[in-house]
This record gives C-alpha cells, structure tokens and sequence, in this order.
C-alpha cells in the first residue's frame, strides 16, 4: 500500500519507512511562526520553561500585523516585548510592516513545498497551497518548540479531494472551498489532512490553491495539502526534482474520496453565522449591504485585486456601501499599483488600508455596528468577528464582493 | 503499569469548550476560581458533585471549539483522573497533553457503561467494566512524560533543570 501525501512528508521528516493514521511521532520543525498577538505570551511561557536560548534563530519568524498600525494603546506593550525578544535571542526574520503573516510565510519562502512548520494562529495550515505540512497551535507549545526544535504529532487520516474539468468563469477557488465546507461541515475534516487531486486544481494558481488551504481549518483539518507542480516550484524558488517526491499514491489509504465535476460548482456565499452555512450567490442575491471587504490572508492576493479591478473598471460602488481593499503584503500592493489595479479600485471609490489584519479580525479600519451588513472576503463569519454581535456577515468571492460593491446588493458576478 | 478505578460521569458529543468552561468566566483570576462553573451550561450541579479520582466518558468530538487553555486545566482542577471519549477535537488534545489531562479514545465502552459505574484503567493496556475488558493503545512514552511531569511546562523545567 502507498502512502498520503502528508504521510510522506512524516516520514522523510522524521527517516521512517512507513507511518500509520493514528501514530504519534516526534518531528523536526522546519520553521516556526509567531505573531504580535501571542509573542507576550511565547515569551512569558519560554522564559518558565527555564530556555536560555533559542534552538536554532534562522527557523524562526517573528510578524508583526494584527495589530498593525496600533488601534489601542494596550497594543504597543505586544511591539515592545516582541522587539525585546528579538533582540535578546538574536532573531533575524522580523517583519514589522511587510503584511499579513499567512501571506509573507510562502511569499518570502519561510514555508517550502514538504517543510513541516508550525505557527501560533489556526490558518498557519495556508501553507499547504505551497505543498508544506503547516499547522496551528497554542504558544505554551510554541514556546517548547523554540526551546527544543521538536513537536509531536499524530500522524493524521486524509480526506481525497477530486475535482476534475473546467471551472465556470465566475467562480474562483473562494467558491470551491466554500462549497467543501458546507459539504464536509464545520468538523467534518477534525484532525484530518485534505489532499487535493484533479484536474481544476492543476490548473489553479499557487495564489487560489493557498485560498483553500487557508480556509480548510474552517472545516476543522489540520493540514490542507496540494502536490507542488512546476508553478509551485517556480512561486517557491526550489528545483520541482527537488520537490517531486511530494504526493499521494494511487493506492495509498484515504479514509474518503469526495468528488466533484467542475462545471458543477456555482459562486456561493457562507451566511451569518455560520461557516458551513453555504448557499449560492443567487439564492441570496438582492440582499442589501452596507459594506464590502476584499482582502485578508484568504484572498487579499494579486489576482484577487486583479479580478475586483476587473469588474470595476469604468464603474462605480453604490455610494451608500463602503468598499474597503486591503492587499495581504507589501509585495502585492506594490505590484498592484504597477498593474494598475490600485487606481482603479481607488476611482471606483474603494477605500485601500495598509497591508494587515485589522478589518477581518475586528480590530480595526471598517468595523460594523448592529443590524449592518457586510459582504466580505475573509475566512469566518462568527458572531462579533467584525464589529458587534448583531451585524450580519456573508463570506464570498473577490468576484461577488467587486460586483455587489457596485450594485449596493449580492449580485452573482459576471465574467 | 499503574492501575486506577474511578466513578464514572456521562457525558454525550460534542461537548464543547464553551460548555466545559463559558467563556464569562475566562477572566477570573484563577483556575480555582472558575471550577466551580465547569460544564454549567450543560449540568450546572456538575462541578460540585465531582470527586477525586473520578471518570468522565463522553462521545465523539469531546473539547470542540476554542483554543482555549483553561478547558483542560479545569478538568484537571476537578481531579478527573481521565476522560475517556470516542475522538477529541486537534487544539483540546493537544492542550490536554500539554496540561496534563490524561485522555484515553474508545469508542466501545459507551455503550455498556452507565453514570455512577465504576471503571478500573491499566494505563496502556485495558479499560475493565463489569468484568469485560477493553483494549486501550497507549501512548507514547514522550507524551506519558508530559503528562506525568504536570504538563509541558513542568517537563520543560525538569528537562532544564530548573528548580
């Protein structure tokens, strides 16, 4: 019998032969990541441990961007520690403004196709879309990682994902994974790893296979995994020979197949409250909206911004919804500007913030109150995720996001 | 192998951390401070009538929810010696190992076993319940050393020595 694509990574990590669903192994962590909102924490827990130092700097990667720029005052005390830590343990890869960590992690190459890599925030597993085995988890754990270099973990099932044919035009990987969840429902993947097999995943970009991974977790998985074909291998700046041996066997031992024909998928939205509770844009078009998010470490990319500007073009939003645009890094705002999306998403009346979490996780930049209503892009529509208790949140597409902006209502996307 | 019995309390699915803990008690000062709270949305008279020793058996999906911490520290200030469920959701499990709660997965036992029973574990080797006996894995020596030390950070300063 052949082997998961996870288990492969398991067992070249740690030099077995075979593992099993199931089994509890001892890894060796590739590279690890912390942001600013547990570092107090990381840092309080290591220095309780009794570590006097750090197992080895260069893994580590310490970014700065819930909370940047500061919202509230109480925020810089996290700066401050986090600066202090960096300093006294010698850490070299510290982002203090660069983007969303989901983001800068594949972009910079800090998580590489079959590394193993764990951070202190759940959708750590967005690496999966680059072919690496990443996970979140708590910081007391993080702290005995940064001591030791090791983790333990339990060898996980895999759910066979199989998607083949062509995707409808209007629909992107947002759609597909959304879709997922409402089938799988919110556990149907509890300490499971997906692996990701068909045609309609080949031919998705490194940028929409990390849009899965990142909002698998929202389905419980542990690990979201894609194959690294040449388009990884290019995105991640590693030789494919070096990285071909990363994928699951014909034979290997799925505890199930889902499968699907592409032409079958539909843009869909997830409803308040729930994740899992998915209907399509259609059935629910009409709906009046007071906001409009596109961004996050779930599709704050490139083509994300490519296709808003797309339906933008020449049009303009409803001047009683507030469009808010937030490029993941940097990086992508940067080549946003050069392609000239920024401008014209800025002429359509888009309001662009700084590269960051602020909006998705509620902290800051476009907070709702009760009875508001927002179409976003981000990956959890919990209840007060965005602002208060009683403000509805759908998640959907950049696609469905651009076209109800311009409408004031969900609209199905035309393209 | 070491040897304890226990009485048993039963619990159903998914029990979740919020009911093992709500979360409007998250801020007191201490874990003693909000045991007295544990499980209360679901059995508010719970917490009180739990003594040493005894056995919580639950379904599947036991620990869903947050991350938070605090839902195995509560167990463990109950002094639940184990919890024996059908599966356990990832961050709980990992948690639970970490703060030194011993969890053990079956998925046989709840059939048979009905609240006030008593029930003797052999760690690694079996569960015995009205003379029939179940099998249980056992788990790794790193993970017994986790939980045998108190929890990761304990085994953290044992392994560094810290007084």
């Amino acid at each position: 019998m052949g082997n998961t694509l996870i288990e492969k990574i398991i067992m070249r990590n740690i030099g077995a032969d075979k593992v099993a669903p199931g089994q509890i192994v001892t890894v060796n962590v590739d590279r690890v990541m912390i942001h600013d909102i547990f570092i107090p924490f990381v840092a309080e827990k290591f220095k309780e441990m009794g570590f006097t130092k750090i197992w080895d700097p260069d893994k580590v990667v310490l970014i700065y961007d819930h909370l940047v720029p500061a919202s509230a005052v109480e925020d810089i005390r996290h700066f401050k520690i986090g600066d202090a830590f960096v300093k006294e343990y010698g850490l070299t890869h510290v982002h203090r403004n660069d983007g969303i960590c989901h983001q800068l992690m594949p972009e910079m190459g800090y998580a590489q196709p079959g590394n193993i890599v764990f951070g202190t925030d759940s959708h750590t597993i967005t690496y999966g879309g680059v072919g690496c085995f990443s996970s979140g988890i708590g910081y007391t754990e993080m702290a005995a990682i940064l001591g030791t270099g090791e983790m333990w973990i339990r060898v996980p099932e895999t759910i066979k994902i199989v998607v083949n044919g062509e995707l409808p035009a209007n629909v992107t990987s947002k759609d597909v994974i959304l879709r997922l969840i409402g089938d799988l429902r919110a556990d149907g993947a509890t300490y499971k790893a997906l692996e990701f097999h068909g045609s309609a995943f080949e031919n998705m970009s490194v940028a929409s296979r990390l849009t899965i991974s990142n909002m698998s977790v929202e389905a419980g998985a542990k690990a979201a995994i894609f194959a690294p074909d040449t388009k990884t291998a290019e995105f991640s700046g590693v030789p494919l020979e070096d990285i071909d041996w990363i994928y699951g066997d014909e034979d290997a031992n799925y505890c199930r197949v889902m499968e699907y024909d592409a032409s079958d998928f539909e843009p869909v939205v997830a409803c308040p409250s729930q994740v899992d509770s998915i209907k399509s844009v259609a059935e629910v078009a009409g709906t009046k909206l007071d906001q409009v998010f596109i961004g996050s470490c779930t599709n704050g990319r490139l083509e994300d911004l490519a296709i808003a500007a797309k339906i933008l073009e020449g049009k303009k939003v409803a001047d009683f919804v507030k469009l808010i645009v937030t490029p993941a890094s940097r990086q992508i705002y940067r080549d946003a500007i050069k392609a000239g999306y920024m401008k014209t998403l800025v002429e359509a009346g888009a309001i662009v913030t700084q590269p960051g979490c602020g909006l998705c996780c509620g902290r800051a930049g476009g907070i709702l109150s009760d009875g508001e209503r927002v179409l976003a892009t981000n990956n959890r529509n919990f209840l007060g995720r965005m602002g208060t208790n009683k403000v509805e949140i759908y998640l959907g597409s950049p696609a469905s996001a651009a076209a109800s902006a311009i409408t004031g209502e969900i609209t199905v996307p035309e393209l | 192998m070491e040897k304890f019995t226990g009485k048993v309390w039963v619990l159903g699915d998914d029990i979740d951390t919020d009911i093992i803990i709500p979360t409007e008690y998250l801020a007191m000062p201490t874990v003693e401070d909000m045991k007295p709270y544990g499980f209360s949305p679901l059995r508010p008279e719970l917490a009180a009538q739990m003594k040493e020793g005894d056995i919580i058996v639950a379904g599947k999906n036991f620990g869903c929810g947050s991350s938070r911490e605090q839902a195995p520290e509560i167990i463990k200030a109950l002094k639940v010696s184990c919890v024996i469920a059908k599966s356990y959701a990832r961050i709980f499990f990992r948690n639970s190992i970490n703060n030194g709660l011993l969890l053990i997965e079956n998925d046989q036992i709840q059939d048979a076993v009905k609240e006030g029973d008593e029930l003797t574990v052999t760690l690694g080797e079996k569960i015995e319940h009205n003379g029939v006996e179940y099998p249980i894995h056992s788990l790794p020596d790193n993970l017994m050393d986790i939980i045998n030390a108190g929890g990761l950070v304990k085994a953290m300063q044992k392994r560094n020595n810290v007084k």
